[in-house]
Parts: structure tokens; C-alpha cells; sequence
């Protein structure tokens, strides 16, 4: 069985059909990537997997449980983490705090026992300052571990974004384009990231993304969409070759 | 610089920083405990009456400076916890259940109003409340069987173990009961801060969405913030009451609401030292203001006739420089006066700058 599956999904704002009679799988343990142009809706299917939007007609399936029955703030417990393309971070706190936001979905505790910082409370925070600190070990974010993110490089929230994801710890991760903005450097780690995060962790990754050369690097299958449908779905080799890929892009040979 | 080597996850979940920080705090508390022997009556009811409205900000802190909901009708949440208060004291309740039950209810009445007010974002928000605040005024004129209406109420001492504490009979235990007060509630606003809770209002106040994505239950967030908030604001109208004897429909009204927005503002949102600082200015400002207007009078002659509206024309002008010149309040100048000294010569200007607005959770809306 599928990790996650989409079934002939289709949104529609109004007269603009973002997503349309959309069907996908991404199997467990893989790196499946989305790529199209802009407006193809690639960060809409996030944005529907997030619960944001309510799709008109199909199915999305999550590790065999209907996801669509989910509030957006249950899909969290299902152990699916994402981060945003244009970074969505809590702005006036510190890296940590983000960071232990992310823990959010494994509080056990309650508003008596923390407003008296019981014993309990007090163990649940070690408990997650430690799946933290790995996190920050993870992904060499020390330096920063007690700064503001409003004072924080470009490059350096991307990562904490990431790093928020995952401090979750989800079984599903969305990256909606965690190289856009990023220079050469930036991305070659964040390539190696990425396959870390599979292969260490073993967090199956679905990303959106533009920069082909990290696409092909790092997928196993990738997905191609233009105008909210499916154009193409293989191999990073086989999507680039695609015709209708290629007609995309570029635009049909007169 | 003072710079704490860390070695322990525990000194990053402890409150204070490190030995020499709790000292300067424990200095702190032990001399404003100790301020019946260093304070004439007068100043120790303005005292009192300074830590009232600190607590009062604290909990409009909470919901306004740390979970970005603004309100404006939190003085409906003073009088609610004033009225709660007086009337089970009335039936014959013992102080120490009747105050925290009426804050426990002023809480709930809190929630049922969150539930109308979470579909409403910033200015929209804002409005709702204030509204709210101008119907408490008629709400209390309406139900005088209870509230005695535009007559008012008048509370007298209440008993403590035996000990008699009373605004104007023993003020010096008057102000150790809204010290005590002022106390817990810091400490639990505290914990909360270091706890997941605390970390989730400040999720919904920065990013709504990515909150969301986190697990966060936005709705049931802003409902606790709310509940929270209003519990620790009944408190403090319950001590508001207790401290200006009587009260009617006019005590708390929607000036009331905005006075203690702008006091939180001055005194820097999100922040717990920002209440303080921020009940430090609008307690003393009157007082401030007749002397420095006796003194003008004295020197340049004149008359020291009252002017109508100068207090509340001081007062706005205050906050607009304020939002101007320091949108981080008293305790982010403080902040930045601070880091200048440890950092001598290396402070930068844009060390603390931050987005223009500072509520933005509309965005994706």
C-alpha cells in the first residue's frame, strides 16, 4: 500500500480549475518530486494534503486513513510535516522555540500542569529539547540555536524550516521548494539534506521544485504537472525527456 | 558581556538565566515587599494601585501581546470580575474561594465570548471588543437587582485568615495580598511562556498557517488565550473594586479598555516585563503630571487651574511617539540600552529590527 495516494482529485476556485482529475502515488521510504511551471498548482496538492483547501471531487488517502476526514490541524498527527514556500516561521521567537513548536503534536501534557510547571511538564520539556537538540545537530543549526528568526539570513530560515518539519518527527515530509532563493552552496547541502533525511531517518519526502539539478539528484520518481493535470510521472530521466514536458517548457517546435 | 556557559538543558527551561539574574529579581521583590517601611501611605495606594494594573495587563498580555488577538473590551472583563466577586462575597462566600471563582468565571464568560469573537481577525476584532465594552456599561444598568446599577456597589474590608484587609483600614495588607497576587500570576504567566502552551499562542500570533501545519487547533488556542486572559483580568477588577471601595456602571468603562491597550503597548507587547513597565507609566502619569504642574506654576507663575482632557491628551501623545519612535515599548528600549552596553562598541542600529506590523496573521486570507 501506498503512503500517500491522491485519486482523481479536482479543485476548482471559482472558474479556475487548480487541480484537475489528479492521480498519484508516493510509496514509502522514496524522494517523489513535482515539477511544472508556475501556476501548474503544484503547492496547491500541498496545500490540499495540508487540509487547507477541500477538493471538489476524489480522494486522498494517508497511510490507509482517509485524510480528507482530518481538521488542517490533525493532519500533524498523522506525521505529515511541511514547510512553505515563501517562509512561514514564528517571526518574534527564537530558532529553539520554533524549533520545539514542531514538538507541538506530542504534547501530553495539560494547561493545569504546565501554568504550575508540574514535574511532568518539566519532563516532557527535556523529552523535547532532546529530539530537538538532534535536529540542530542534524542540520548544523548550533550557531543560531537562541536568535530571533526576524534576524536571520535568508538561507538560514529555509534550513529552519526544515528543521521544524522535522522536529515533528513525521513520517511524510512536504518540502515546497526548499532550494528556491538558496545559492549554489546552500543547495548542494540541501541535496545532501535530503537524501540524508531519507536514508538516516527514513522519512519519505515529497517535494515541489524547480531547480532540475537537484531534482534529478535526489528523486527516485518525479511528477510533472501543467494547468492542475498530470503531464508525465517516472524517472527524473524519463519526466525530462518527456514530449509534453518538453512542450511545456518550452513550447511546441513550429 | 555576561555570557552563561551552558551545560545543561535545564538552565534553558529554569525561568532565570543564571545566579546573578535571579539575585537582581529577588533584590527587586524583597524591596518593593518591603515598601510599607520605606513609603508613606499615599504612595503605597499608588503602589497597590500600580501592581492592579499590572496584573490587568498581564492579562491583556497574554491575549493581545502574545497571541495577537487585540482587544478592546477587556474593562467588561475588570467589571464582570469586580461584580463576580462583590456579589459572592455578598452571599456570604469566604474571600479566599470568592476571589478565584470570580476570576475562574470571568475566564468562562470569557470563552463564550471567543467563540463569536475567533471568527474575527485584527481590526475587525478590535471593534467586537470595544463594542463589548460599551455594552457592559448598559448590561450593568439593566441588571440592578444584582449590580445595584448607577447606584453602584461598595465593598468594605474583607477577612484573611483572621486578618482584616481593607483599602483605607490596613493598607500595608491590602498591598501584600495584590503583591502576592501580582506574584503568581507572573509566575504561572512564566510557566506558561516555557511550555507548550505558551509556545502555541505565540505560533497563532506569528504564522496561523504554519501553526496549523504544526498541530496546532488554532480555534481551541485562541479560546484558551482568551479564558486565560480574562481569568487574570478578573482578578485584577476584583482587586480594582476592592481598592476604590465603590463602583458603579462608570468605574470600568470603554476608556478603561483603551487606556489598558495603550499601557501594554507603551510597555512593549509580548512581553512580561512590558505589563509592568507600561502600569509603572499610566499609574504614576497622573500623579506626575499635578506635581510637574504645581512646579510649573510655581516657577513661571500662572495658575494651577485644571485643564480639562490633559491627562488623556498626554496620554495619546505618549503612545504616538511611541509607535512611532519604539513599536518595541519601554521594555525593547530597555532591551536595546542593554545590548549597546554589553556589545560596547559593537551594536548595530538594525540589531532589532523586525517586521513593521506586528500583527500579521491575516496574511493568506
Amino acid at each position: 500500500m501506498s503512503l500517500l495516494e491522491f485519486e482523481n482529485v479536482t479543485l476548482k476556485f471559482g472558474g479556475l480549475t487548480a487541480v484537475n482529475d489528479l492521480s498519484f502515488e508516493v510509496e514509502e521510504g522514496e524522494v517523489f518530486a513535482i515539477v511544472g511551471p508556475n501556476g501548474a498548482g503544484k503547492s496547491t496538492v500541498f496545500n490540499l494534503i495540508s487540509r487547507f483547501y477541500d477538493p471538489y471531487a476524489g480522494k486522498i488517502r494517508y497511510d490507509g486513513h482517509d485524510l480528507l476526514k482530518a481538521k488542517p490541524s490533525g493532519v500533524a498527527a498523522y506525521g505529515v510535516a511541511r514547510t512553505f514556500q515563501n517562509i512561514e516561521l514564528f517571526e518574534h521567537a527564537t530558532v529553539l522555540q520554533n524549533l520545539l513548536v514542531g514538538r507541538h503534536r506530542h504534547r501530553k501534557s495539560n494547561m493545569l500542569s504546565e501554568v504550575l510547571f508540574l514535574p511532568s511538564a518539566r519532563r516532557q520539556e527535556l523529552e523535547n529539547r532532546e529530539k530537538v537538540e538532534e535536529i540542530i545537530d542534524f542540520l548544523d543549526l548550533q550557531a543560531f540555536r537562541d536568535k530571533m528568526i526576524s534576524g536571520l539570513p535568508y538561507g538560514v530560515r529555509k534550513v529552519v524550516e526544515v528543521a521544524r518539519a522535522l522536529a515533528t518527527d513525521p513520517k511524510l515530509l512536504l518540502l515546497d521548494e526548499p532550494a528556491s532563493g538558496l545559492s549554489v552552496e546552500e543547495t548542494t547541502d540541501m541535496r545532501w539534506w535530503i537524501d540524508d533525511i531519507r536514508r538516516q531517518m527514513g522519512i519519505t519526502v515529497l517535494m515541489v521544485e524547480h531547480d532540475m539539478g537537484l531534482v534529478s539528484g535526489v528523486s527516485d520518481r518525479v511528477l510533472a504537472m501543467a494547468d492542475g493535470a498530470k503531464l508525465a510521472l517516472g524517472t527524473p530521466a524519463e519526466v525530462q525527456s518527456h514530449p509534453a514536458v518538453v512542450e511545456a517548457y518550452l513550447g511546441k517546435a513550429s | 558581556m555576561r555570557i552563561v556557559f551552558k551545560t545543561n538543558y535545564m538552565q534553558d527551561i529554569r525561568p532565570w538565566k543564571d545566579a546573578y539574574q535571579l539575585c537582581l529579581y529577588l533584590i527587586l521583590l524583597a524591596v518593593v515587599a518591603a515598601a510599607p517601611w520605606w513609603l508613606d501611605d499615599f504612595y503605597l495606594g499608588e503602589l497597590t494601585n500600580v501592581l492592579i494594573w499590572a496584573i490587568a495587563g498581564l492579562g491583556l498580555m497574554i491575549l493581545t501581546g502574545h497571541t495577537g488577538q487585540v482587544s478592546l473590551g477587556h474593562a467588561a472583563f475588570l467589571a464582570f470580575g469586580c461584580y463576580a466577586n462583590v456579589i459572592l462575597l455578598e452571599a456570604g462566600v469566604p474571600f479566599l474561594i470568592a476571589f478565584p471563582l470570580a476570576g475562574i468565571l470571568t475566564g468562562l464568560a470569557g470563552v463564550t465570548v471567543a467563540i463569536p469573537a475567533l471568527r474575527l481577525h485584527g481590526i475587525y476584532l478590535a471593534i467586537f471588543t470595544m463594542a463589548l465594552s460599551i455594552l457592559m456599561d448598559d448590561v450593568i444598568v439593566l441588571a440592578e437587582p444584582i449590580t445595584g446599577g448607577v447606584a453602584g456597589k461598595y465593598l468594605g474590608g474583607v477577612e484573611i485568615f483572621g486578618f482584616l484587609v481593607d483599602r483605607w483600614g490596613t493598607p500595608v495588607q491590602f498591598f501584600w495580598l495584590v503583591l502576592g497576587v501580582a506574584m503568581l500570576v507572573t509566575l504561572g504567566y512564566i510557566n506558561l511562556l516555557r511550555a507548550p502552551l505558551g509556545r502555541s499562542f505565540i505560533a497563532v500570533r506569528d504564522s496561523e498557517v504554519s501553526a496549523q501545519a504544526m498541530g496546532v487547533d488554532i480555534a481551541r488556542t485562541k479560546m484558551i488565550s482568551f479564558a486565560l486572559s480574562c481569568a487574570v483580568c478578573g482578578w485584577a477588577g476584583a482587586l480594582m473594586g476592592m481598592y476604590s471601595g465603590a463602583f458603579n456602571n462608570e468605574t470600568f468603562s470603554v476608556l478603561i479598555s483603551i487606556q489598558l491597550l495603550m499601557m501594554i503597548v507603551i510597555g512593549g507587547l509580548g512581553s512580561i516585563h512590558g505589563a509592568f513597565l507600561g502600569a509603572i507609566v499610566i499609574g504614576f502619569l497622573p500623579q506626575f503630571l499635578s506635581i510637574s504642574k504645581e512646579y510649573v506654576g510655581a516657577v513661571f507663575g500662572g495658575n494651577t487651574v485644571a485643564i480639562p482632557g490633559l491627562e488623556f491628551g498626554i496620554f495619546g501623545m505618549i503612545l504616538i511617539a511611541f509607535i512611532l519612535f519604539e513599536p518595541m515599548g519601554l521594555y525593547g528600549r530597555w532591551l536595546k540600552i542593554r545590548t549597546w552596553f554589553e556589545l560596547f562598541p559593537f551594536y548595530r542600529k538594525d540589531m532589532f529590527k523586525r517586521q513593521k506590523s506586528y500583527l500579521k496573521t491575516e496574511r493568506l486570507r
